[in-house]
């Protein structure tokens, strides 16, 4: 199964209406800390460019919903990211290791960062 | 007037000043948030993905003890509660065949459509101008910037105002008598759960909305989430950069007690 058929299944989503306008990223409030703009995200999808499944941006969008609120052609980048996410969760592979996590955090940053960032 | 009020983990925690206030202050309101005898985690964060229902169940199955308990409306403080509450119930609402699965699933428990009415204090405090004003014994005389952050907002299925140009809470603050500030960040994510794992973005975050609150003349922040809470709170602590200087940041419902004749907030 290709990289953009898991995609589409598990987002539900249709890439192919993207047409690169950037606005997502534009809006994207942790863009400054990603490596690849949300709007290229889509571009390496549809490519089948699995490289961006090692990509960082994914782990660093906080599900804020912001791109797919203002995207022109009704894509929700957000359950994009989501998909991506759990192509690594669903084979175990973990991006919070859990004995590394700081003290003192409050529940809801805990209990959320476990249920993104763990299978 | 009665309201169940589901408090989720955090009020119970590092939020019980938002807690104690939002009912301090809705008592004066002559709305009492009763909270339910019995509830559960609310699955926290919504998910997203076409095929997990699992991570819905927590927040049907919530749904169904306020029903259970007599109620048809019901109350939430965090916003992470409220998104995954609220979502979950649209998708009662809508999805037929994905409650079908969960409603088999959960066969122990009555089946769930929807019938429930997930509300936020801020959507309550909407209709209830005159009442809040006749309240206000303590004007604040002060100048807030008022931030939203992500889930009160959007989806905008689930949003509880205009969703990029909310005002609500600014309203709140006029009616009791302090004055608000211009701030474009409002509706600005704050990182949120972010800080666990990217804890550096979370301050950079923290460093640009408290920033410029500051710089558009703000003497505070106003917020509703109890995570927006820590992240702007806590990581101004981590900021080295020099031209930083800090604001406190306040709940909604502090504020609400403190204009009410009530406890007054800490200056820092």
């Amino acid at each position: 199964m290709s990289l953009l058929a898991k995609v589409e299944e598990l987002s539900g989503e249709n890439l192919y209406a993207c047409y690169q306008c950037g606005k997502c990223s534009a809006g994207c409030p942790m863009v400054d800390q990603m490596d690849l703009l949300p709007n290229q995200v889509i571009l390496y999808v549809i490519r089948n460019d699995e490289s961006v499944v090692e990509a960082k941006t994914p782990w660093i969008c906080a599900q804020c919903y912001q791109c797919g609120t203002r995207c022109p052609r009704n894509v929700d980048i957000t359950k994009i990211m989501e998909a991506l996410r759990l192509i690594k969760l669903r084979k175990n592979i973990d991006y919070l290791k859990i004995g590394k996590v700081k003290k003192n955090l409050p529940q809801i940053a805990v209990v959320s960062a476990t249920r993104k960032y763990t299978g | 007037m009665e309201i169940a009020y589901y408090p989720g983990c955090t009020l119970k925690t590092n939020a019980k000043e938002f807690e104690e206030s939002t009912i301090e202050a809705f008592r004066k309101l002559g709305i009492e948030l009763k909270e339910l005898n019995k509830w559960y985690c609310c699955g926290t964060v919504y998910s997203l993905a076409t095929d997990n229902l699992m991570y819905r169940l927590a927040a049907i199955r919530n749904l169904i003890k306020v029903k259970e308990e007599g109620y048809d409306k019901v109350v939430t403080l965090c916003s992470i509660c409220y998104n995954t509450l609220k979502q979950a119930n649209l998708m009662a609402q809508q999805d037929e065949e994905a409650m079908y699965k969960i409603n088999s699933f959960m066969d122990e428990e009555p089946d769930y459509h929807g019938e429930v009415e997930v509300l936020h204090p801020l959507e309550i405090l909407k209709g209830m101008e005159e009442k809040i004003k006749e309240n206000v014994v303590n004007p604040l005389n002060k100048k807030y910037a008022v931030y939203y952050g992500c889930l009160l907002l959007r989806p905008k299925e689930v949003a509880i105002d205009e969703y990029e140009n909310p005002s609500v809470m600014e309203k709140l603050v006029e009616m009791l008598g302090g004055s608000v500030v211009n701030f474009p960040f409002k509706n600005e994510c704050c990182g949120a759960y972010n800080v666990v794992s990217d804890r550096e973005a979370v301050v950079e975050r923290c460093y640009r909305i408290v920033g410029n609150a500051r710089k558009n003349g703000a003497d505070a922040i106003v917020t509703s989430c109890p995570l927006c809470h820590f992240n702007l709170s806590e990581m101004q602590k981590e900021i080295k950069k020099t031209d930083f200087v800090g604001l406190p940041i306040y709940y909604f419902s502090q504020l609400m007690v403190e204009a009410f004749g009530g406890r007054k907030c800490k200056e820092k």
